[in-house]
């Protein structure tokens, strides 16, 4: 069964075409980081105007790399939420529009579904039962996956995401946007001893997270600094990311203990930070357990993860009637 | 020739099926249901007509200008049929269709409300194959900035008559004929527009068929 995948659910346009067979045969992606830089966020307007003219030409070059013709695709996968409304119309619309042309079987897939199924594009794969940590800019998870749909969250942040403390900070810090990976870049530089933030959260029972007050100790230790140069900012950096990265760290060792789960899949743009990936492959081989990671352009948001859980369902005898919608708002738990 | 129209530009939603001369259509206001509507309606017709998609000619949708999740549902399901049966697509504006809904009347003043106390608006006059044919370009501004004719009786239509009646017939004075405001885009009467269109070659293909917001700046 040949899949085509859809995911527009905010700033990325992607689209790929898995095979239960042969695996991904292409992904093809385009971000849209540029275009909302200068806003310092994305502005969900702008957002739905560039899926709605990328996305016919991406579908295009996608079945040229892939050397697929119209008539091998058996199915078509798109993201129908969460996300932003206007973001995942376009990508519902095409995608449900196309698999009527083509007289093929839809399915609306879970964005998170598809992030958390993500590392099975991987060799070696996880499988079920396992531990997944999901931290994006929307999101801060951790969830036991006990098989296709059946997910429970054992924690999550009950205010900012992981994802979103870093972009903050970063914009606090006069890095950019997106502030991940120029924190990340900058900590490389930072001394680890100069600064100490709180591991928020962690000396109380139970997985939740919580990030904002991070970045309050940032700016108020930002504020005080007489010398506002590249090395404090950089000591920062290191400060902040060490503070973020242990905290999840703690609480998964949590959750692995908790669960007694022997896997532990890593999920979400924040998971493409090598500093957490590091921290989590020691914990694995401290508690003899897996740890898997999708490759990082994977960590991100991409068609190839919606076509792969789109796969899974549509084989489940799963799909979706010609009413398509979009769900800004979807709880994991509920699909 | 085979046509399929659909617009869901407004708080209306509808489509239309041509048929060398023959026209089937569906037509409900609802706001917000559009995305679960739009294909089913589509679906019921081509069945109903024991068409398939790959027997159409030519697909048009309602380009816009409008509500700009609704202008990307059509446009969206446009670019997907015409993409995977590979049918041309001719992209209809909005405000044409309101007018040749009007054709009855020979100048026709199409208006559109475009919140925040602006409007969308387009002069149209009659050719002599009863096609309505843009005067000038269509335009977003405020009710007192439209454009007065400089000639002729105008016949207004459409949802912006319906918030700002007042304020437009003192603007337009001895202008204005009269107008009617509970009149929203009809697939219905995209079709002579489509024609037109395919015979004049303003057609695309998927990737090209986009909405026209004509309100540009969305970001502070």
């Amino acid at each position: 069964m040949r899949i085509l995948g859809i995911e527009t659910s905010c700033d990325e346009t992607g689209v790929a075409i898995f095979d239960t067979k042969q695996g991904l045969l292409g992904h093809q992606l385009y971000s849209q980081v540029e275009l909302h830089a200068k806003y310092g966020g994305v502005v969900p307007e702008l957002a739905s105007r560039d899926h709605i003219r990328k996305l016919i030409p991406l579908i295009k070059s996608l079945l040229i790399e892939s050397q697929t013709q119209a008539n091998e695709i058996d199915g078509i996968a798109y993201t129908a939420g969460p996300g932003l409304i206007g973001a995942l119309l376009v990508g519902t619309a095409v995608g449900r529009s196309l698999a009527w042309a083509w007289q093929v079987p839809a399915i609306g897939v879970h964005h998170m579904e598809g992030h958390l199924l993500a590392s099975m594009l991987e060799k070696p794969a996880p499988s079920f039962p396992f531990l997944a940590l999901l931290v994006s800019g929307g999101h801060t998870q951790l969830v036991h996956v006990e098989a296709l749909g059946k997910y429970k969250i054992l924690g999550e942040s009950v205010d900012d995401a992981a994802g979103e403390a870093f972009d903050k900070t970063a914009k606090l810090l006069d890095l950019g946007y997106p502030g991940g990976p120029a924190i990340a870049r900058l900590a490389e530089q930072g001394n680890p001893n100069r600064f100490h933030f709180p591991r928020p959260m962690t000396r109380q029972q139970g997985l939740n997270f919580s990030f904002s007050g991070l970045k309050t100790s940032v700016l108020t230790t930002w504020r005080a600094q007489v010398e506002k140069n590249e090395q404090t900012r950089a000591d920062i950096a290191r400060a902040f990311q060490d503070a973020v990265i242990d905290t999840l760290i703690i609480k998964c060792r949590r959750a692995l203990k908790q669960t007694g789960l022997k896997s532990l899949v890593i999920a979400g743009g924040v998971g493409a930070n090598q500093s957490l990936r590091a921290g989590l492959s020691a914990l694995a081989k401290t508690m003899a357990i897996n740890v898997y990671y999708p490759r990082p352009i994977f960590c991100t948001d991409n068609g190839a993860m919606i076509a792969y859980a789109g796969s899974l369902r549509l084989a489940a005898g799963e799909s979706e009637p010609l009413a398509f919608s979009a769900r800004p708002r979807w709880s994991l738990e509920t699909i | 020739m085979k046509i399929l129209a659909f617009d869901t530009s407004t708080e209306a939603c509808s489509c239309a099926l041509y048929r060398d001369g023959k026209i089937e259509d569906r037509f409900v206001i609802a706001p917000r249901k559009h995305a679960t509507l739009i294909l089913t309606m589509v679906d019921e017709l081509l069945s109903e007509a024991g068409l398939t998609i790959t027997q159409l000619d030519l697909l048009a949708f309602g380009r816009g200008p409008g509500n700009f999740t609704g202008l990307r549902i059509a446009c969206g399901v446009a670019q997907g049929i015409a993409f995977g049966a590979d049918i041309p697509v001719a992209p209809i504006s909005s405000l044409a269709t309101l007018a040749q809904e009007a054709a009855q009347n020979k100048n026709v003043l199409a208006i559109i409300d475009a919140r925040m106390a602006e409007i969308y608006s387009g002069l149209y006059i009659i050719d002599n194959q009863g096609i309505m044919r843009c005067s000038g370009s269509e335009m977003l501004c405020v009710p007192n900035n439209i454009t007065i004719p400089n000639a002729g009786q105008w016949f207004g239509v459409g949802t912006g008559w319906a918030t700002y009646g007042d304020q437009l017939s003192k603007r337009l004075g001895e202008r204005l004929q009269n107008y009617q405001t509970d009149k929203y885009p009809q697939a219905r009467a995209m079709m002579p527009l489509a024609l037109t269109a395919f015979k004049e070659g303003q057609i695309v293909s998927a990737e090209n068929a986009l909405p026209v917001y004509l309100r540009n700046k969305v970001v502070n």
